[in-house]
């Protein structure tokens, strides 16, 4: 369902932060990411470690209850302690929690948390993560040997491929204009490094008709956004950023073969949802900010959001549309796939869009934007979460 | 058998496994509503009866979707594969391997029937496809 109308405007996000990205090296913990991060949101909203009553993290493979871990180093007693885990897309999912929280008086002040080593840890494994050999997915997919996450994203493509066409180009606008993105971006992954479409066609098929820069990075990183009322909001360093709508789902798998419909996916509920929540029409959204671990993604969230009809997603990132100067920017960090890709990538669509909303980008700010949309798959197309950002 | 983890039947899915054994794609079909299901669970999915029968299907289906595997996922196992999602006659998809093909040949509803592997004489028999 989403937050309801009548919350729209009432909650709003005050500061967001990243922690260091990248490589970080093996000093680093999940927990010392999450610390560095949520101390820079919290510096720049001007809130105060103690002010923090509410802490929402997402446990990753060496934290089994982050969110007591996080309080206890903070020094903090929280009133809510929320780990809900489905993927990338958990941190949206915390927003939508916290504004609950909020609402109902549970807490005041939400800090929304994340933190990874996958890269310097070497935790990431192109076969996925071990699954208990018992369970429905050890028993009956993981023997053949289906690559994870991509292998699912790869079985969407080929389907999509079939019904529609689906030219390589197509695909790798996705993934060029993301490059320009991050080309403008200085804490990118690879802003020293553009990305031709020539560069792209030469890529190897890792999971056909995936290619190498279909595929997000692989990185170390963390960040922290901090949700609040936005009657407390005025108040604070900067100006708050209005949460106008917001709306998550579960699906009805865990993994891909589970899946009713590869092509469909809860984004035709969630986006339709949080932007009704907030009176937000099509024409009003001024940049998408949607989960790109593979180039299929925002294939697929633009057209189940609604941007365009089914089919006719191939044909919205023609032309460069959505890179620097298009009219439809996405992904104006450089996205997971040239930004950073520390696991899971929720929080940064979020920190991305309150920093081009305050006008902080410096060369790849948007114009003006009033209204971001930000889209998040969790788990393989198994969850989501639409967030509808806007200037208060 | 093909250097992947291997599956550890449990008792609801034995049934399953021994089927493989003899050759046969043997799943579980609901006593109430009479669909089938896949994979085996102590209810039935479409209308939550408690009571299913295991039976032979006839294992024939066509390919849902398919991705060519080109980067081996660790060093014993040999790239090019084909992983598909099959959809079977009576309904039911699963994740198979379709062998006994070029990869490159493949297509999005080819027919496909059930065929039966092992690698490793101490391994179980695992479900594969191949062109029909
Ligand atoms: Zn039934």
């Amino acid at each position: 369902m989403g937050i309801a109308p009548r919350l729209s405007g009432q909650y709003a996000v005050v500061g967001v932060g990243e922690s260091d990205l990248g490589i970080v090296g093996p000093e680093y913990t999940e927990l010392s990411l999450q610390v560095q991060a949520s101390l820079r949101a919290l510096d720049d909203c001007g809130l105060k470690i103690h002010d923090v009553d509410g802490v929402f993290v997402q446990p990753g493979p060496f934290e089994r209850m982050p969110g007591l871990l996080l309080a206890e180093y903070l020094g903090i007693q929280p009133r809510v302690n929320d780990t809900t885990m489905v993927g990338g897309c958990s941190n949206l999912q915390h927003i939508e929690h916290a504004i609950a929280a909020l609402e109902t008086g549970q807490c005041q002040v939400a800090l929304i948390a994340y933190g990874s080593t996958q890269r310097s840890a070497r935790t990431r494994k192109i076969g996925g993560v071990p699954e208990d050999p018992r369970s429905p997915r050890g028993q009956f997919d993981v023997p053949y040997g289906l690559l994870s996450p991509i292998g699912p994203y790869a079985l969407a493509t080929t389907r999509y491929r079939h019904l529609y066409g689906l030219e390589d180009e197509e695909l790798g606008e996705v993934a060029v204009a993301t490059r320009q993105w991050a080309n403008l971006n200085p804490l990118a992954y690879h802003y020293e490094h553009p990305l031709t479409m020539e560069q792209y066609l030469k890529s190897p098929w890792i999971s056909w008709p995936l290619r190498r820069d279909d595929i997000c990075l692989v990185t170390d990183g963390g960040g922290a956004i901090v949700v609040t009322s936005m009657k407390r909001a005025r108040d604070l360093a900067k100006r708050p950023v209005s949460v106008l709508g917001i709306s998550s789902r579960s699906n009805a798998h865990y993994w891909i073969p589970g899946i009713d419909d590869l092509l469909t996916t809860g984004a035709s509920i969630t986006g339709p949802e949080a932007m009704a929540a907030g009176g937000v029409t099509y024409d009003d959204i001024d940049i998408l900010e949607i989960y790109d671990a593979f180039t299929t993604m925002p294939l697929l969230a633009v057209e189940n959001l609604g941007f365009c009809r089914r089919g006719e997603g191939r044909f919205f990132f023609r032309h460069s549309r959505t890179g620097p100067g298009g009219e439809m920017p996405m992904n104006t960090s450089g996205g997971g796939l040239s930004y950073c890709h520390p696991g899971m990538f929720g929080i940064f669509l979020v920190i991305e869009a309150v920093r081009q909303l305050r006008g902080e980008c410096g060369p790849r700010q948007v114009k003006n934007p009033e209204i971001v949309l930000c889209h998040a798959y969790g788990g393989v197309l198994s969850a989501e979460s639409t967030t509808v950002l806007g200037k208060e | 058998m093909n250097g992947h983890p291997i599956a550890e039947p449990t008792p609801l899915t034995m049934p399953f496994w021994n089927g493989l054994e003899k050759r046969q794609l043997i799943i579980q079909r609901c006593n109430t509503c009479h669909r089938y299901q896949f994979y085996p669970r102590n209810f039935c999915i479409h209308c939550e009866s408690r009571v299913l029968t295991w039976e032979p299907v006839s294992s024939r289906g066509h390919i849902y979707s398919y991705t060519i595997t080109m980067r081996a996922p660790g060093p014993d196992v040999a790239v090019p594969y084909v992983v598909a999602i099959v959809e079977l006659e009576e309904g039911p998809r699963m994740l198979s391997n379709i062998v006994d093909c070029d990869p490159f040949q493949i297509e999005v509803g080819a027919a496909v029937v059930a065929d039966f592997r092992r690698e490793n004489p101490n391994e179980s028999m695992l479900l594969v496809f191949r062109p029909a």
